[in-house]
């Protein structure tokens, strides 16, 4: 292994450019002559818009021009995924308006936009404003949403506030399957609603270019090809060659950065009516009514088990929240990306799942860190969990007993996806060891000395990533192909320039891509540069999501590579007087078979660029290649998860006092930054399981709506991580990597939730819902132990 | 934020004077509770009065009996005190637990008392102390000083200069955080006193910070305190807390309060 290799634990590269203040993020951008755009938006839930007068605003100081549905008759947001119901109608899809038309949806909904030439004229302004609005009755969960005669988001675009009603497996044979059981197991979960609180709010530039006719946005994007696309092709009927789409540094995204929203649109457009450029960045108050949430689901399930403990079958039905309106992705986060995994890393032969998404005033939901992949895993590892207990079966022997056993691959599931690669068996036993599972015992005793109550918690779990196959996923509905494109420029002097359509928001994308750079053509790290995020720059590219770079936009780097190499090869061949197939390429250098010819990278680089000895009949010169790579399959990473905690009974306050991680990731690229990968995944899993909730009163106002009453986990609500990897190779890329970016927020949550259930189970508690505050531990064993008290 | 004008004076007088002729005139101390209200438009001050300035406002000193405070002392500057260690333990410890070290190095004293957050740490000292209010104007003892959520004894032009705290025999604080903010969900402050226990509640209350007079009996008397007869009625209940749990844990934490006094 080099030093800057593959495997190595190479320091970041972009990291002195971000910790010293040097990035360079879409608020530090200023055009000559920008001005400023404040969104006026909706305080109310539901309301019909009945008069927007703003002939007073208007006259504000500093304002250029103040724009409201009426003005900005464009097309709608559009939803990147087509989701049919079980009869095979298409759902409902009703209009998103980047300015509301008629009606607003939820609070935070986009009124009007004003502009003015400093952000405080335009805020100004905004109160100038007078609005007509009358409020309408508001629906903030899907089953008061779903209730009869409960007030309409879409009125009669979608009925019952229905966006779709679908299925995946076979009802009749999983029915079968639980005929014939000894035992079924229920359980009813709740995946809390999440705000994804990304260290940088978002932003937007628009920039119109009255001389060459052209448009410029600068946007805080996890993909800036997708939006060009989307805001191009859909909303503003812009060309692409018209179009240019700047994602620069991103300060995080977790998925929230990955849509296409309104403000993007609003912007762009805006600045070709008032001629100059438009900067709007969001506030953070903004943020928590306009970023997409995540999560937010209710769902009931069934297990049913033989004699053994082993499953026949597996019966969901999910409720899922998708807000006022379809976010870009909203449609198959709750199903193809949910629903798909319910077999988990089980045997289970039938599984059934019924999802209907819903329609409700608040703001709309999209994946999230993980996005299906967590609330599959929570239902399912929950329910495996309380099976063991319903059962008397042990934790670890119900779960080993349905593995997925290593041998057993390519497996076959019954909800479509086919797992090329896993060791169920082999994360399970490495974490045991590491978290002293069999030590715990002990532990327990020794806390129940001071008082506490000791729980541990066990998932094992596995994903579906490295987002995707396009031929699959066209299949299921979506709307675009899912591979990546890349492009290495080879310089004259041997330095390497990467060009590709992944986007990097912290990930570490400039130093890991580095990685596979310089081991593959054997030269230093520093001579090598990893460009993204900006559409006139980089071809093509789908951006970064799913736990996609890597193995979808890393597998393009090797692609184009390859290209590179086999191109360089030609011209050493020339060079060293030596036929192509006899040239070896090793450590940056190319040798001949048999003879010490040898030539090094950078001389053949000179030589493709200054090519006065050059095989120019059957050669061009340059040293410069395209790929673009579309996965063969989704790839699965997986994992095991221990969690233990201790519960102060007097309090309810629960502390994680270990967190063990082993995951299959595939092969490691970065040991570090996958380790650092997993700790942040790890912060957020937990953050859900014990902290976080968006909630929402019955008026649909926010509850949480600050960092005052939306609990963010900090650095002290956790331990140290115990966090390693232990890898089978992806079996279909040719890294054999398969994604690390997610997985710590999908296997964690239920470990933690199991722990906390485990300390509890004394005291008679049975469930509990996330996220387990104290207040809430505490009402559980106050609840528990009212009827023994009442004895 | 709205326009405003702007003053910073040399000494707490002037700043009293130019407060009387402002219009709509706000003290600016610290600014963590101020300036985040103004930029959230949910306050317009013609004119913000700084007491950055105002060097009469700063200062710790003891004179064996008495720990006097200046207005303007930050928490940082409290929790680091040796004199404050030295004097009241607890108080030190309470300083040391508000917010984070951006909050404390900018948060004041008198900013804390005159803001009177129900949910804030220094009321339930100053009120557990017995502690006296002094201002441009007069004396206020703790008793008189706490007049419900956000509402205090002082006059719109009349500004804390410090804050004068006898010393206990031993004083306890037991703070459980909000998860989220990180203020009092419940804070317990317990001190012996010649005269006997005094407890204050905050974060739990209704109308702010309480003293519990049940809880100082039972101290007195050599019980384990507890919360039994605390009205539940009177206390707040949010997404984070309701009024039985706030209840529960003013009887836990008084008892932590009053193992850490000793
Ligand atoms: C993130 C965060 C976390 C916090 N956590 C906690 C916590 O855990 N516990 C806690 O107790 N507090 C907490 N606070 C509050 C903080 O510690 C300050 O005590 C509080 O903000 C007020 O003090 P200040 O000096 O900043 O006052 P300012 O914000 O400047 O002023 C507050 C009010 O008091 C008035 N005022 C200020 N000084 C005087 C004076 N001398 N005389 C008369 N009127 C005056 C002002 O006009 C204004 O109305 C937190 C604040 C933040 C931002």
């Amino acid at each position: 292994m080099s030093a800057t290799g593959i495997g190595a634990s190479v320091k970041r590269k972009e990291d002195f450019r971000f910790l010293t203040g040097r990035g360079n993020y879409t608020d530090d951008i200023n055009q000559p002559g920008q001005t400023y755009a404040y969104i006026l938006r909706s305080s109310h839930a539901h309301a019909k818009i009945k008069k927007i007068d703003t002939a007073d605003a208007k006259s504000a100081p500093g304002v250029l021009a103040i724009f409201t549905g009426e003005d900005m008759q464009v097309g709608s947001l559009p939803c990147g995924w087509a989701v049919n119901n079980k009869d095979g109608s298409p759902m409902n899809e009703p209009p998103h308006p980047p300015l509301a038309q008629g009606k607003v949806r939820y609070v935070g909904d986009q009124i009007a936009v004003v502009i003015a030439e400093t952000y405080a004229q335009a805020k100004d302004a905004a109160e100038r404003i007078v609005l007509d609005l009358e409020e309408l009755p508001a629906v903030t969960t899907v089953d008061a949403a779903i209730a009869p005669g409960a007030p309409l988001v879409h009125d009669d675009l979608a009925p019952g506030n229905m966006c779709y009603d679908w299925e995946i497996g076979d009802e009749a044979e999983t029915d079968a399957a639980f005929k014939g059981a000894a035992h079924v197991v229920s359980i009813d979960v709740t995946n809390n609603r999440l705000v994804p609180n990304a260290m940088e709010p978002r932003a937007a530039i628009g920039d119109y270019n009255k001389g060459t006719g052209e448009y410029t946005l600068y946007t805080t994007s996890q993909n800036p090809h997708v939006i060009r696309l989307l805001m191009g092709a859909f909303v503003l009927q812009l060309p692409e060659h018209k179009l240019r789409v700047v994602a620069p540094d991103v300060g995080g995204g977790f998925g929230s950065k990955i849509y296409h929203y309104a403000e993007e649109a609003i912007v762009t457009w805006a600045s070709e009516k008032v001629r100059r450029p438009i900067k709007w960045t969001a506030e953070r108050s903004e943020s928590f009514v306009s970023d997409a949430h995540g999560r937010d689901h209710v769902t009931h399930a069934d297990l049913a088990l033989d004699a053994s403990g082993k499953f026949l079958g597996l019966k969901v039905y999910t409720k899922a929240n998708l807000g006022a309106y379809l976010s870009t992705f909203s449609t198959c986060v709750p199903t193809y990306l949910y629903a798909t995994l319910l077999a988990g890393v089980y045997t289970t032969p039938k599984v059934y799942a019924n999802v209907k998404s819903i329609f409700t005033n608040t703001v709309p939901v999209d994946a999230y860190r993980g996005a299906g992949r967590p609330e599959a895993t929570y239902l399912l590892e929950r329910l495996v969990s309380k099976a063991a207990r319903e059962l008397g079966m042990d934790q670890v022997e119900i779960r080993r007993k349905n593995f997925i056993p290593a041998d057993a691959f390519p497996y076959q599931t019954p909800v479509a996806l086919q797992y090329d690669s896993g060791d169920y068996e082999a994360t399970l036993k490495k974490a045991m060891e590491l978290a002293d599972w069999n030590g715990f015992a002990a532990r327990k005793a020794e806390a129940a000395g001071r008082g506490k109550l000791r729980g541990i918690g066990i998932s094992t779990y596995l994903e579906a990533c490295g987002i995707a196959p396009s031929a699959v996923v066209g299949s299921l509905g979506a709307r675009a192909g899912l591979f990546e494109s890349a492009n290495v420029r080879v310089h004259p002097t041997g330095s390497v320039s990467i060009y590709t359509g992944s986007h990097s928001h912290g990930q570490g994308h400039e130093t890991t891509f580095a990685q596979l750079v310089s081991e593959t053509l054997g030269i230093p790290i520093e001579n090598v540069n990893i460009d993204h995020g900006d559409t006139n720059r980089i071809a093509f590219g789908m951006g970064t999501y799913g736990s996609r770079s890597l193995a979808v936009g890393g597998e393009a780097i090797m692609k184009a590579l390859g290209k590179v190499v086999d191109k360089a090869s030609k011209i050493a061949a020339h060079l060293m007087e030596a036929s192509a197939e006899d040239v070896e390429f090793k450590d940056g250098k190319f040798t001949v078979a048999g003879t010490d010819k040898e030539v090094d990278f950078g001389t053949v680089a000179l030589t493709a660029y200054v090519p006065h000895n050059y095989p120019h009949e059957t050669l061009e010169p340059g040293l410069e290649e395209n790929a673009f790579y579309d996965p063969m399959n989704f790839t699965y990473p997986g994992g095991c998860h221990i969690c233990e905690v201790e519960i102060d009974p007097d309090t309810g306050v629960t502390k994680v006092v270990n967190m063990t991680a082993v995951d299959d990731v595939g092969r490691v690229i970065n040991p570090m930054i996958v380790e650092g990968q997993i700790h942040g995944g790890l912060a957020q899993g937990i953050g859900q399981a014990l902290l976080e909730n968006c909630e929402y009163d019955e008026n649909g106002q926010l509850l949480s709506g600050s960092f005052m009453d939306y609990c963010m986990p900090r650095a002290d609500n956790f331990p140290g991580f115990q966090a390693t990897t232990e890898s089978t190779l992806c079996a279909h890329n040719s890294l054999g990597v398969k994604g690390c970016g997610e997985v710590g927020a999908i296997g964690s949550p239920p470990a933690v939730i199991n722990a906390v259930l485990d300390a509890l189970a004394d005291k008679g508690v049975t469930d509990i819902s996330m996220p387990a505050t104290s207040h809430k531990v505490w009402q559980a064993i106050q609840n528990a132990q009212m009827p023994a008290a009442a004895e | 934020m709205y326009d405003f004008s702007f003053q910073s004076p040399a000494s707490a007088a002037d700043a009293a004077s130019a407060l009387g002729a402002a219009e709509d005139g706000k003290i600016l101390a610290g600014g963590q509770t101020l300036l985040p209200t103004m930029k959230q438009r949910l306050a317009m001050p013609s004119d913000l009065i700084s007491l950055k300035g105002c060097r009469d406002l700063v200062g710790i000193s003891s004179d064996g009996s008495t720990l006097t405070i200046g207005a303007m002392t930050t928490h940082g500057a409290v929790a680091a005190s040796t004199e404050v260690a030295k004097a009241i333990p607890a108080l030190s410890a309470l300083a040391g637990g508000i917010g984070d070290p951006q909050v404390r190095n900018r948060g004041t004293l008198g900013g804390s008392l005159a803001n009177n957050d129900p949910a804030a740490d220094y009321p339930a000292a100053v009120l557990g102390l017995g502690a006296t209010v002094v201002t441009t104007k007069r004396e206020i003892a703790a008793d008189d000083y706490f007049q419900g959520m956000f509402e205090t004894a002082l006059d719109d032009d009349e500004i804390i200069t410090a804050v004068r705290f006898p010393i206990p025999q031993a004083a306890g604080y037991a703070k459980f955080d909000n998860p989220a903010s990180r203020y009092a969900l419940v804070g317990v402050f317990v001190a012996k006193t010649a005269a006997g226990p005094r407890v204050a509640v905050t974060g739990a209350g209704q109308g702010g910070v309480f003293r519990a007079s049940d809880i100082e009996g039972q101290i007195a008397s050599g019980q384990e305190p507890n919360s039994a007869s605390i009205d539940e009625g009177e206390l707040n209940g949010d997404i984070h807390a309701s009024p039985a749990y706030r209840k529960h844990l003013i009887g836990v934490m008084a008892k932590r309060a009053l193992a850490s006094a000793g």
